[in-house]
Order: C-alpha cells, then structure tokens, then sequence
C-alpha cells in the first residue's frame, strides 16, 4: 500500500505500477470518478486536475510523479475562484452534456486564480486544450469573463 | 427542481434490487430475481402514481419521469418541464428520475430529433389530466363546484379565496377518481405557461452534479468485485483473431483473463451485435489496455482488406457520373439539359467518426437467467432487445439503465458496447465495465457515409436554371444491416437532397452504387451533410456564374411561398416520418429564416465592406436548409490570414423550429451545431488504407477547440406557435455550406471537397 495526497485527505492506493497514470488510480481505485477519460494521450483536458495547484493532465500523469505532491480533483476544488466560476457556468447555463466540464473548470481555475486580469486572448489560449464536443465554447467563454468580473467587483 | 444526491440516488435505486444481492450473497442470488425487481422509477416517493410517467408523494415530493435520455440536449429537463408545467407544479417540488428501457414509455430511441416532436404532447396530456384530477378531488373535499378550482404552485386554490391546497394533500383523494377522458381535458393556453417557452424557463438537471464532479456518466458506476476491461478489436471490419499471445498479457499485473469474443460474420451483417475480437479483464482499466498491448494478435482481416479511400473516392465519383437510380424526377431533365448554358460540379466528402466526449462504455452483471447493463445509451429498449438476444435471454430479464451520457450525435443509439459488456459479464461470473479506448471509439465505429455529388445545371439567358439533375453516391446505412445493400436509399436522399426547395421545371435526383467497407451509421443530421453541402454550395456557385448576390439569386432560385408536393418531391420522399399536409415543405419558411439571418448579419452591407479585402481575405456566405421539419439559416463571416489560417469572427443563426420549448437549450444546440458544423468541415475526415482506418485519437482526428469556435455565435428564434420540432440537427448541415459560400466570397476560390485542413485556403 501506498499513499496519495488528494482533495486535502491522505488516501491509501495498493501496490501498483509506478507508471499507472493518475487518471486510473483515481477512478478505478479511489473511485473519484468526476476525473473523466476522453483520450488517454493528453490531447483533449477531460482528465484535467490539479496537482500543487497547476493543471496537470491525469491521463498521462504517472501516479509515482504525483506522490509526495497535493492532488486536487473537480470533487475537491474549492475556493472563492472555483465557486464563482461554478456560479458563472450556472448564469450562462455552460454545459451541455456535461463530460468535459470537470476539465475545463480544473483549468479554468487555475487560469483565474493566477492571472485574474488575463485577456480575451489569454484565456482563450489557455482553454484550448479542453474540447468540449458538445462545442459550448462560447458560453466557457462568457461565464469565464462572468466570473472574472465578479471576482474584480468583490476584491475592490 | 429538488436535488437527489447522485450517489445516494443511485444507492436508492440499487437497493433492494440485484446488484445489492449480488454484493452481500454473490451471485446465487441473482439468479433467483427477476426484473420486476429491478429499481422502477415511478415507484420512488409515491403515494400517488396517476401515470408512468408522473407521481406525488403526501409530503409534496413530485416525482416525474425521463425516459429520454440526456446527452446535452437537455431533453431531460424539457420534456419533464412541459409535464410540470401542464399540472402546474412549483419546479422546487420536482424530482426526475431517469427511466430504464421499457417499453411501457413509448419510444426512448432519443435519435432522430423527435423527443419533442412525439412527446410535448403527450406531457402535456399527463400534465393536464393530474391537473384535472387534483382540481376533482380538491372539489370533493369541499363539496365544491370544480369550476371554481384551479391549479398553481403545486396547490389547487378555490377562486375569489385565500385557500390553497398543497398537491399531496390530494393525493389520497385523487386516487379514489377515475381518469378523466382526454376530451374533457384542457390544454393551457401560451398566456397560461409557467415555463414553456419562456426565457427563464427552468434550471438545468444535471448542473450541480456536472459541476462538483458527481454527475453519473457511462464508467462512473463502480461495484463490489467489478472488473475492468478492453477488448482489442480487429482493424478490418469483420476480421477474426487467429492467434495471440495469452501468456504475454496475463504476466502483466492485473490482468486476470484473456478470452476471444465472437464477431459477425466477415460480410456482416453486423447489426448491433459485438465485433470480434480478443477481450483482456483486470483490477483496472491501465492494466486491462497494458494487457491488451501485448497481445501480438494475428488476425484473419476478411475481405474488407482491401478498403483504400482513394480507390473508394474513385468509384464514388464513377458513379455520381452515370445514370443511377432515380429518386425524383419533375419535367424532362433529358431535353432540359440540352438548352442553356451548362454548369457542373462535383462535391466529396469524407467519412465522420462521431467521437463524443465520453467514448462508449458499459458496466455488465450477468447470470445464467439475468442481466444488467448500465450504460450512455440514446435506445434502452434497443440496447434491452440487442442484450437480451446475444444472451439468448428473454428481455424481461434484462435491465438497462440509463446513465448520463457523454455526448451522443448518433453514436450511442447503436448498442453494441452494452452487448458487448454483457458478454463480457457473462464470461467472468462478476460485474465487468467495458471501456472503449479513444482508439477503439475511432477506429471501430459505425461511420457517416463518406460521399460524392455531381450537379448539373442548364441556365437560361437570365442565369436561372431551367433544368437541374443531382446524383448522389454514398455508403448507405443499410450496408450496416444487409451486405447487399450498396446504394444510397431514397430515405437517405430524402435528407436535403430530393427535398431541395428550388423552383425548377426540371429536376432529376439520382442515387448510385458505393462501395462500403465499414459499419456505416448515423451521425447528427445523417445525409443532410453532404446533401445540403452540395445543394447550397451549388446554388452559391449558381450565383457567381449569373453575378448575382448570392442572398438575392438564392431567394429566386427558391421562389414564391409554396408547399412543394408529395409528387414534386418524389413518391418516396417520407418527410422524416411526419404528414406533409401538417407539416409541408414550406419555402415560406425557408425564406423566412434566410431573410431573418441576411437582415441580422446585415448581409448586403457586409458583404460590401467584406468584399475586395486582401491578407487577411475577409468574406461572408450563407445558406439555409429545411431538415428534421425544422428550418435553419446560417450567415457565416470568415476571416483567411496572410499564411492560410481560417477563422470565424461572427456566425448569425436563424432557426424556425416552431414553438420552443427551452428557448435556452434550443440556442445551445444550433450554437454547438456551429462548432460540430466547423469541426467537420475544417478537420473531418476518416480515411482507409489497406482495410484499416487510419486516423486513432484527436491528434489525427481533431475536431474543433476554443481557438477554431466562432468570435461570437448569434441565434435568432422564429417566434410562432407552429408544431415544436426537434433540434438536436438542424442546425448543423447549413453550416458548412454557408462556410464554404464565405471562403468563396472571401478569396474568389471555389472548394468542392473537405476537410478544409488538407486545402491551401489563400488565392492562388
């Protein structure tokens, strides 16, 4: 048995290949199914969780690169950032089915959080790594400026 | 809306059935349960059950039923709204449940765009009877005159009092009465709905759960015991595994089966039945792909091998040259073509994976007289008939239920993955998930026909066409169900192409022979792709030849306000299974939703401002179309950089759909439609060498991100209270075209074939 520092608890995970990505060992072992699978190869963000609170793809993530570290999944993000990003994809009503919205909030997120100024721009090359098929992009887009706003307003 | 926690929801819904059984006493006992045991929601929170679909708790709690399933759509949330709405629920009191494949419900093959076509009305129906009932027994209690009742808020109110009597109140009562007659029923009026077609409407179902993680979508079921598996398929349809290596793969850890899984004949037909295949079972899904890499499978391929797409483009555009069969014939097309000026073009376009978010996936418990299968299905009673037949099953015995689904378009109303599952199950004595890997879901689908189309056009001296012949040649859908079956059916052609609304004496639509070597299915809006592709495209090109603006010499071409004909459009044109008294083929419509999208777009201005631009080429295109009864107009503007880049500042949609019943999903859907519409005409394309297809992930089949989506999307509803139609599709096929006319517009270069991405976009 091995430990896995994720959403905050130190949860245990058996004996595995050091090269098991991390989007497995979640789902399948720690049953932390909100991390979703859409490529295996890193290419669309579904998998997107945080891991020492940059986005990281769990899809291509070994488990033995995220030990010792602080695993954050859509289950376990919390914050003021994450809920008036969730407040602003309730406003625009973002999501149609729904899959790659845990992705794209895990990256949308950490692009807040760290660049809260950020332009159009700027957002929108950091949200193109997520593929929302459904192609609910403009609304990502509005909900993300939503949040942004709202944010500002609160600080000031 | 009241919220179920989704894992204590699906507890709920498990217990008492058979997989709890199975965790506490293994598998004798599921042997011994049958179906009716199996979770049926309409019995959750009921006191009261007036119809399948809808019932009412004492506390209040109404419970109503979905029995469509929700792949973004949002049917999930609308249908039950309508019913809600119809007996004048408060939305807090509403809890929906999601059906199991039964068909008790009516059809819930959530395909086609019909959930609202077949079912606003019959919501309505139920709505207003439990209304009716409630209002009955509410005047019973008082010794009232019902017509003094109404309904609001979950209560029935006495008029001219303050009294309001909460709905579970009720209950008790309203089950003593007999169901009213629909004659004596009455349907709100539009001044008297709550929520349908408002602005407002209602919050979506699923939002909170999609949001904190905890929505339940295909691989999201985890129970005691269950493993996880993949199965390695044969790159050619229809080829068998001859030898593989089983040690190789049971030495790595995890691994705990090997198995061959049996395919269809190499022929077919394939129905919905599971290819074949080696199937690898293991603790996780990293081992059971770890598993499945190691295999060194030698296969027998069959006689698919020898698919390559050129040599399949070929004979496509062979056969869009010669005569084929015809489909619609108006006037004398021979005689017609021998006057004027002739035109004439040719279109091809690829095969389409459908490639949903979520790949297909089931989880399977299996026992010698039973079976579950939970999975992201549009057909529960497909996937029920299709499970229970490979097990050799009576499908009372088979549960299917339906999970959230990670997208659709098409791809999961074939059911083959669950049945897939089941055998899988079946074979392991223990709960077993099947994963499709992104690999397998592009590689091994049931694909959009890959095509091709010749126009010919004589024009008069005034550049109209006096006479038009289309041929068509694509891989049919039928191919899928008999091997036989190697020309475009005149249903197929009925989607966009024998349906054109062009007012011209002549016009001959012909169908020819493909050659099909792939499991062909329907992807959202079917044939309407490439045939409104072409017919919009043509007609564009039509315009350039007269030098006319494009907007001006498309209404023309479409002409006056009609209803075209059942034997204008051809005996066999089916209209989408609807009456073409009821529903017509309207080109009053048709040019309503075109003059709507110019005056929005600001066409003629526009196109001014557009024209004549250079590094970047800026141009603007249009094109309407009628599909699914509902009518779409697309004006798209596009942007070409100085190195070939496309992009799409500004795309203005029209939709007559006729009432809407969500207007908030309505919009959401020709808005994802735009984006499926770049997706498909900038990168899509599935091509074939040596029988395998060679596209495997998004790397090599992407499809569109943030950076391909429109600068700004604006979607205008045709406000009219006409029957309500679907509008999963409609929205799609006018995209491309209306792309493709704005590409032309903008560097006077004329496209004819997709992707975009294999073309240099920039002005020779």
């Amino acid at each position: 048995m091995a430990n896995l520092q994720v959403n905050g608890e130190e949860l245990e995970i058996p004996e595995l290949d050091p090269q098991t990505p991390l989007l497995w060992v979640l789902r399948d072992h720690l049953h932390l199914t909100g991390t979703r699978y859409g490529c295996g190869k890193g290419l669309c963000g579904a998998c997107t969780v945080q891991i020492d609170g940059s986005p990281a793809r769990a899809c291509i993530t070994p488990v033995s690169a995220a030990s010792d570290r602080e695993v954050t999944t859509i289950e376990g993000l919390r914050g003021p950032v994450c809920e008036s990003l969730r407040d602003a994809w309730r406003e625009e009503n973002v999501p149609q089915c729904g899959f790659c919205q845990g992705g794209q909030l895990m990256t949308a997120e950490h692009q807040l959080r760290t660049n809260p100024t950020a332009s159009a721009e700027q957002r929108q090359t950091a949200m193109s790594g997520n593929i929302c098929r459904c192609g609910a992009y403009s609304r990502i887009k509005k909900a993300l400026e939503r949040a942004s706003e709202d944010l500002q307003q609160e600080a000031k | 809306m009241k919220s179920i926690d989704r894992r204590s929801f699906l507890r709920q819904s498990l217990a008492g059935s058979l997989t709890l059984g199975f965790s506490l006493q293994g598998p004798g006992l599921i042997a011994k349960a049958t179906a009716a045991q199996i979770f049926d929601p309409s019995t959750l929170a009921s006191d009261w059950a007036p119809s399948i679909f809808v019932s009412i708790a004492k506390e209040g709690t109404i419970t109503i039923v979905a029995h469509r399933s929700e792949m973004g759509t949002g049917i999930g949330t609308s249908l039950p709204m309508v019913l809600a709405d119809e007996m004048d629920a408060d939305w807090d009191d509403v809890q929906i449940v999601q059906a199991d494949g039964d068909r008790k419900y009516g059809s819930q093959n959530t395909d086609g765009s019909r959930s609202i076509r077949e079912f606003y009305e019959r919501m309505r129906i139920v709505g207003a009877t439990v209304r009716r009932m409630l209002i009955l027994a509410a005047a019973n209690l008082d010794g009232g005159d019902p017509t003094d009742y109404y309904a609001k808020d979950s209560s029935v109110r006495k008029k001219g009092s303050q009294k309001a009597i909460p709905f579970g109140a009720l209950v008790e009562e309203a089950a003593k009465l007999e169901r009213p007659d629909r004659g004596s029923l009455v349907l709100k009026t539009p001044e008297q709905r709550n929520f349908v077609g408002k602005e407002t409407a209602v919050p979506l179902r699923d939002m909170d759960a999609i949001l904190d993680g905890s929505a339940q979508f295909g691989l999201d079921l985890r129970l005691p015991e269950m493993r996880y598996a993949v199965i390695a398929r044969c790159p050619v349809v229809g080829g068998k595994p001859v030898k593989w290596d089983e040690a190789a793969a049971l030495a790595v850890p995890g691994v705990e089966q090997v198995f061959a899984v049996d395919g269809p004949p190499a022929e077919g037909p394939y129905f919905f039945n599971a290819l074949g295949g080696v199937a690898v079972i293991a603790r996780d899904t990293w081992s059971a792909m770890q598993g499945r890499d190691k295999l060194a499978i030698e296969w027998d391929e069959g006689p698919h091998a020898s698919w390559n797409t050129e040599e399949q483009m070929a004979g496509l555009k062979a056969s869009a040259e010669q005569e084929g069969q015809k489909v619609r014939s108006n006037g004398d097309i021979d005689a017609g073509l021998k006057e004027g000026r002739l035109i004439e073009s040719e279109y091809a376009l690829p095969h389409l994976a459908h490639a949903p978010m979520e790949t297909p996936c089931a989880t399977a418990v299996v026992t010698e007289n039973s079976a579950e299968v939970w999975m992201p299905t549009q057909t529960p009673q497909s996937a029920r008939q299709n499970v229970a037949q490979n097990l050799g099953m009576d499908q009372a015995n088979v549960a299917i239920h339906v999970t959230l689904l990670g997208g659709g378009f098409g791809r999961k109303s074939k059911p083959d993955y669950g049945v897939e599952a089941a055998l899988l199950a079946k074979e392991v004595g223990k709960p077993v998930q099947l994963l499709w890997t992104r690999e397998d879901d592009i590689r091994h689908g049931y694909f959009h026909a890959v095509s091709a189309m010749r126009f010919t056009a004589a024009l008069d001296d005034d550049h109209r066409p006096t006479a038009l012949r289309a041929r068509t040649a694509f891989t049919p859908i039928a191919y899928t169900f008999s091997p036989g079956a190697k020309v475009g059916t005149p249903g197929e052609c009925g989607m966009g192409l024998s349906d054109m609304p062009y007012d011209i004496a002549n016009v001959r639509v012909e169908t020819g022979q493909a050659d099909p070597h792939l499991r062909i299915g329907w992807l959202r809006s079917v044939c309407n792709i490439f045939h409104a592709h072409g017919v919009s495209c043509f007609a564009d090109e039509l315009a350039a030849e007269a030098g006319a603006d494009p907007l001006d010499y498309l209404l023309d071409l479409i002409g006056e306000p009609r209803h075209i004909s059942q034997e204008t459009l051809g005996s066999a044109y089916s209209n989408y299974g609807g009456s073409l008294e009821e529903q017509p083929v309207d080109t009053g419509r048709i040019r309503a939703v075109l003059e709507r999208v110019a005056a929005n777009a600001d066409w003629k201005a526009r196109r001014a401002a557009l024209t004549g631009t250079s590094k970047p080429w800026k141009g603007i295109g249009l094109a309407v179309h009628r599909s699914f009864l509902g009518y779409v107009a697309n004006a798209v503007e596009v942007e070409i950089s100085e190195s070939g880049v496309l992009s799409i500042p500004k795309v203005h949609i029209a939709l007559d759909c006729g009432l809407a019943i969500h207007p908030d999903r309505v919009r959401a859907q020709m808005e994802g439609a735009a984006v499926f519409g770049i997706s498909l005409a900038k990168y899509g394309k599935i091509t074939g060498k040596d029988g395998r297809v060679e596209q495997s992930n998004f790397h090599d089949y992407p499809v569109a991100r943030m950076n391909d989506a429109p600068g700004e999307i604006h979607v205008d509803l045709m406000q009219n209270e006409e029957m309500s139609t679907g509008v999963g599709e409609v929205g799609v096929p006018p995209f491309s075209p209306a792309l493709l006319n704005a590409i032309f517009d903008a560097t006077g270069v004329r496209h004819r074939s997709l992707p975009l991405a294999d073309l240099d976009l920039r002005p020779a």
